[in-house]
């Protein structure tokens, strides 16, 4: 963390605080006014991009801590947020649970299912641990679709209106406004983990597992660890998700979901927390742009190009941060603000 | 035991298919040390390319192929050096997530292009079966084999008893030894691109014909990633080897393990991934894989 000359901390509280100086806390206040006041100006469609982002965000700290700061990549994090998406879904439509107690326990089954397909990760990393969280996405899909009687299959199943701790969610604003707010928690958590003990611990696996296991980090537990803390974020993203639709399908959670989180990681900066956010507000307004050029690109190239261009968009501009850019946006930023901070020199 | 038979045989030409595709990744990985999930992107690309010259065009068989061969060669000259060449160097995991992208690209110039349509041409392939006692060859197991084999036996000579290949065989045991006694690495690497994408493309012109083509054939590649883990990701005979296991032993088991299922089943989606996760747990290196050895 580079700060501007003068910054300096004359106590141990100052030292650990996330914002040290007075022009971020009037950059977070702007940011938090402008998030909070959407509702006002957006449009439907905008509303509806501003509370999946905020869910996406939630899933992607989560992959951030287990691919981008414990190196452990993850090509099945839809599959977990499906774990989690269900989960919810079955215990509010089944058996009455409030939302908030819901979503929790499908955070913590997400975890746990996380962690049995974490196991290989003890033998193996690198491009074989991909193929397993690849397998785990298939497993997981297939096993929902079979135990029909819980999950009813490809139908989907609908769940009742959210039922939160103060009184029960009717409108989209009010989501919106609940799924921000929990955006930003998550957003705290996860920068706070990352300055643990065990988030410099995984960050030592990251950079050399062997290495950091000579150094006294216990492997077994961290990797399994990093594996649930990220699944953690996927399953209680995933109930929100289910929520935010009120219903739950195995087509909400696809495949490609998993490429995406993965390439938000790195248009955003893979392992900086800022930069997961930044990514995964560049990719989705991508492919929004995609969807509202739909209508016109329909006429001139045919009726699904829209479909193709929200893959094409975002895949490139996955190849072109890798190319000219591979430690992503956070990185640009940081070099903007050296630039301003230093100039005229 | 008809039964049996028949679900072998079929599992057969399936195999020979995957075998097809895991041969395209295990080149590459075994010149460049680069993973190409993009494979069943390919893959689907010449099934839409063959549809394209045979149906739209209305191209005799040899044209179309010809046609469909030298589009994959351009492909492939363009992906590698477009997108592969500026990664050099740069860690493993780059290039991987590389192709996952260029996977969603093609997906999308395929729904751009072709309408992301069902598309099937499978009356211009030529019609040929065989039948043993009771069990009859579908012609795509027919030519599927017949096509594999011929591939495998084209790259087997050029990998034994060309100069090239040679090349090819140095730059996969040591990049910087083989620049410094003069061959050029990036040449390899062009080349090697371009395999993969003509063994791709004649594995989706026939996948095409058996199965119509449509955006979801790009699964297969997915697929074709157990047969790859399974033989070992750095050799050709194991993906071959690996590939007919694979082929049949999906076939039996949802042939005989579907109807047993409470919801219809559907093994044959998830089998290769069940497989691959054991494999991974049991013997990461697969059965014909170099082990390697790490150290810090």
């Amino acid at each position: 963390m580079s700060l501007p000359s003068g910054t300096f901390a004359q106590s141990y509280g100052q030292d650990m605080a996330l914002v040290r100086t007075k022009g971020k806390w009037v950059f977070f206040a702007i940011l938090l006014v402008f998030v909070f006041t959407i509702p006002q100006w957006a449009s439907n469609s905008t509303l509806t991009l501003a509370t999946v982002i905020g869910i996406t965000i939630i899933a992607a700290h989560g992959l951030n801590i287990l691919t981008g700061n414990c190196g452990l990549v993850s090509m099945g994090h839809s599959g977990f947020m499906m774990v989690g998406g269900y989960t919810a879904a079955i215990l509010s439509s089944k058996t009455a649970t409030p939302f908030w107690a819901a979503a929790l326990v499908a955070a913590l089954v997400a975890g746990v299912v996380g962690i049995i397909f974490g196991l290989p990760s003890l033998r193996i990393k690198g491009f074989y641990l991909i193929m397993a969280t690849v397998a785990a996405y298939f497993i997981i899909s297939w096993l929902i679709l079979q135990f029909r009687g819980l999950t009813n299959g490809t139908d989907g199943l609908t769940l009742p209106r959210a039922n939160v701790l103060f009184g029960t969610i009717t409108t989209k604003n009010q989501y919106f406004y609940m799924v921000m707010v929990l955006t930003i928690l998550a957003t705290i958590v996860a920068k706070n983990i990352l300055r643990t003990r065990a988030g410099r611990a995984f960050v030592a696996i990251r950079d050399n597992d062997l290495a950091a296991e000579v150094m006294g980090v216990n492997l077994f537990s961290y990797k399994l660890l990093a594996f649930f803390i990220g699944c953690l974020f996927a399953g209680f993203a995933g109930a929100l998700s289910v929520q935010f639709y009120s219903f739950a399908n195995i087509e909400q959670f696809p495949f490609f979901d998993s490429v995406w989180l993965l390439g938000m990681l790195i248009v955003g900066g893979m392992g900086s927390t800022s930069g997961t956010i930044y990514g995964v507000i560049a990719i989705k307004v991508l492919q929004q742009l995609a969807t509202k050029m739909g209508p016109s690109l329909a006429t001139l190239v045919n009726v699904q190009a829209a479909v193709g261009l929200a893959l094409i968009l975002p895949g490139l501009a996955i190849i072109l941060f890798l190319i000219f850019a591979p430690h992503g946006i956070a990185q640009i930023w940081e070099r903007v603000k050296n630039y301003y901070q230093l100039w005229p020199y | 035991m008809t039964y049996f038979f028949q679900l072998v045989v079929t599992g057969l030409s399936l195999g020979m298919m995957y075998a097809l595709i895991g041969i395209g990744f295990v080149i590459i990985f075994k010149c460049s040390q680069a993973f190409n999930i993009a494979s069943g992107q390919i893959v689907m690309i010449g099934g839409y390319l063959a549809y394209t010259f045979l149906i739209s065009y209305a191209l005799p068989l040899w044209a179309s192929i010809i046609a469909a061969i030298a589009v994959a060669i351009v492909l492939g000259l363009v992906i590698e050096r477009l997108a592969v060449r500026p990664l050099l160097g740069q860690p493993v995991l780059s290039v991987v997530m590389m192709t996952i992208a260029l996977a969603g690209v093609l997906d999308g110039v395929a729904i751009m292009g072709w309408g992301g349509e069902y598309l099937t041409y499978h009356k211009s392939l030529p019609n040929i079966s065989l039948s043993i006692g009771s069990v009859s060859v579908p012609p795509s197991s027919l030519l599927g084999l017949i096509v594999s084999v011929i591939v495998v036996a084209i790259l087997m000579f050029v990998f034994r008893f060309t100069k090239i290949g040679l090349a090819m065989r140095a730059t996969a045991e040591d990049e910087q030894v083989t620049r410094s006694l003069g061959i050029k690495a990036t040449t390899v690497y062009a080349l090697v691109w371009v395999i993969a994408c003509v063994v791709g493309v004649s594995g989706g012109v026939l996948l095409g014909g058996v199965s119509g083509v449509s955006p979801p054939l790009s699964d297969i590649g997915l697929k074709a990633l157990a047969v790859v883990i399974l033989g070992g990701l750095d050799s050709i005979g194991g993906a071959i080897v690996a590939g007919i296991i694979l082929g049949i032993l999906e076939n039996l088991a949802s042939g005989y393990l579907d109807p047993l299922m409470p919801s219809g089943g559907g093994l044959a989606n998830v089998f290769p991934f069940i497989v691959m996760l054991l494999v991974l747990v049991i013997k990461p290196h697969g059965l014909f894989g170099l082990k390697r050895i790490e150290r810090v």
